[in-house]
């Protein structure tokens, strides 16, 4: 019988977050597409946290967590609205598109 | 003094925070509430608050210790740089005013912006745990993303806040993976426990993992290379106040951040970041030098600049000495002085129809504003390095430390950087003094005159006031070292 461990848990951690930074790299499609993978970058690092806390049995990292989750959800608002004032000014979020500035 | 520490006990160490902080909440209230807001009275309300926050700081005289459990240091150093981080924000904010109203983007949001990521930058400084590091981080960045957006009218400054938005979160997003990790692999988050726990096991590889993904969030906020991509546009597309403030203020802190959690929590496997520490420097100083020629947008020019200044500081970093954090202070003060001045007169390139930021602009400037010309030539001197100027002395103070710390391929490529840096700021002065005289700019504002003329004085007396800055930086690097 196979025991879920410290080292499953970093393992897809370590999968989520080369997702996320792939995931802003390689799309070239869209700016929300953006905003979903630092939301999922941020998810890993919680899993990761979350797997030491119980490694260790110390709640330091359940409680870095906790606020990792509130500052992402300020993140995202932010994210957001900034996103809403470049599609006003411009008319388009793809990420081709953002090239106003160059050099 | 007496009555505010039996007042808030041995809160005492955190009232400039708390001014900051409650400052700028009572600031937005008054915004909201009040209908029409005055340009003029919010700022000086905000240069109140932040003066206030520095005279705290200024009378706490020489407190330190660490409380919070340990999240929140107070000691020499934190203070020096808190307080000219503070008095950073403080001019930029002072020159912001004349040059929103001028331009319609005035918004009593923008100096409650300010403050709070000044409360942002002074928690860096005193952070002393990995939560309160993040913390700070995220109170400083959330409000600059927002800032380098405020022009939201202009597709630029929108993308401008785009652009850092995105790149900061994915920061973020590794500085966060990398304490994850230091947290895991040495069981705590306080930068003290930290350090014992690698004391005991010296050098893994998880820690040095974490070590790597924390500098990475760590030197993009100090925008040196390779983590830059968004320093030249979001220099340029921001408003040119944003600009000013974001050149100044956050880069001391960050700096002060960085060398906080070197040595606070990894001075012990110092020479693991120091290599990563030497190839940032490097990098930073060569791209500096050799990206900024072929500029023409002068905010563009000062954003590749201060890349190269900021692979200067780091010269100092590498050294890992007590000297050498001495030398990073001093260049950090110095580059505040001369940046301020240099965006002092970026903001009075203006003519009837608005703002200019080409290069050319400047043409013959010594013929229609000979006082501007000469300050803002003494200031580029200053900033390529050369004696006796402030800028000579923030240079030399860093490579003696690399050179004493037996780096000497680093001091010598920060030479050959200095020297092919020297190319651009020399141009500008060419432009000014040598070139067809343009239409004059509009008359320039009491406030940026102010700044213009304390900063060019700063930088052209720097032989007369030596000494005290020296000792005082040497005080603050030595409270790093007990």
């Amino acid at each position: 019988m196979l025991e879920v461990g410290l080292s499953h848990y970093l393992t897809v951690a370590a999968i989520l977050f080369t997702l996320g930074i792939f995931g802003i790299f390689l799309n070239r499609k869209n700016v929300i597409v953006i905003l979903m993978s630092v939301e999922l970058m941020l998810l890993a690092v919680n899993i990761n946290l979350v797997a030491f806390s119980a490694h260790l049995n110390d709640l330091t990292g359940q409680i870095f967590t906790l606020f990792v989750l509130t500052v992402a959800a300020a993140e995202a608002a932010i994210g957001l609205a900034i996103v809403v004032i470049y599609f006003r000014n411009r008319g388009s979020i793809a990420v081709d598109d953002i090239h106003a500035m160059k050099g | 003094m007496a009555t505010t520490t039996t007042l808030l006990g041995s809160y005492n160490p955190i009232l400039p925070e708390a001014t900051l902080v409650i400052g700028a909440l009572i600031m937005l209230m008054a915004g909201v509430f009040i209908k029409k807001t005055n340009a003029t009275t919010m700022t000086f309300a905000a240069i109140a608050v932040i003066s206030l926050a520095i005279a705290f700081l200024y009378l706490q005289g020489d407190v330190s210790g660490t409380m919070f459990s340990g999240s929140f240091i107070m000691d020499a150093f934190a203070r020096l740089m808190k307080i000219v981080t503070l008095s950073a924000s403080a001019l930029a904010v002072f020159m912001s005013y004349d040059y929103m109203a001028r331009g319609n983007l005035w918004k009593y949001e923008f100096p409650v912006l300010i403050l709070l990521a000044t409360a942002g930058m002074m928690m860096m400084i005193s952070a002393n745990d990995l939560i309160a590091l993040y913390l700070g981080i995220e109170l400083q960045s959330l409000a600059l993303y927002v800032i380098a957006a405020f022009n939201r009218n202009s597709e630029r400054s929108s993308e401008a806040g785009l652009k850092y938005f995105v790149l900061g979160a994915l920061a973020s997003g590794m500085l966060l993976y990398g304490m994850s990790l230091i947290y895991g692999f040495t069981g705590s988050t306080g930068f003290a426990k930290i350090a014992a726990s690698v004391h005991e096991t010296g050098v893994s590889t998880g820690i040095v993992f974490g070590l790597v993904f924390l500098m990475v969030g760590m030197v993009f906020k100090i925008s040196a290379v390779p983590f830059h991509m968004w320093t030249p546009d979001v220099y340029e597309g921001s408003p040119t106040t944003v600009t000013t403030f974001f050149a100044a203020a956050p880069k001391i802190a960050a700096m002060a951040m960085i060398v906080r959690v070197l040595y606070g929590a990894f001075a012990d496997i110092a020479p693991q970041w120091q290599q990563i520490i030497v190839f940032v420097s490097i990098a930073s100083m060569l791209l500096g030098a050799f990206a900024a020629i072929g500029q023409t947008n002068i905010k563009r020019l000062m954003a590749y600049s201060s890349i190269g200044h900021m692979g200067f500081a780091l010269v100092g970093l590498a050294a890992g000495t007590e000297s050498g954090v001495r030398a990073v202070i001093l260049y950090m003060i110095i580059y505040a002085i001369m940046t301020l001045g240099s965006f002092a007169c970026i903001l009075a390139m203006r003519r009837d129809e608005g703002p200019v930021e080409n290069i050319t602009d400047l043409s013959g400037l010594a013929k229609n504003d000979l006082t501007m010309a000469f300050l803002l030539a003494m200031l580029m001197f200053s900033l390529a390095g050369i004696p006796p100027l402030a800028g000579f002395f923030a240079k030399y103070y860093v490579l003696l430390a690399a050179v004493n710390a037996k780096l000497i391929p680093l001091a010598i490529v920060g030479v050959l950087a200095s020297v092919i840096g020297a190319f651009y700021y020399l141009r500008i002065i060419k432009i000014m003094f040598f070139d067809e005289a343009g239409e004059p700019f509009s008359v320039m504002h009491g406030s940026l005159r102010f700044v213009l003329l304390v900063s060019g004085f700063a930088v052209i007396g720097y032989v007369g006031y030596l000494a005290p800055l020296e000792g005082i930086a040497g005080a603050a690097a030595k409270s790093l070292f007990q």
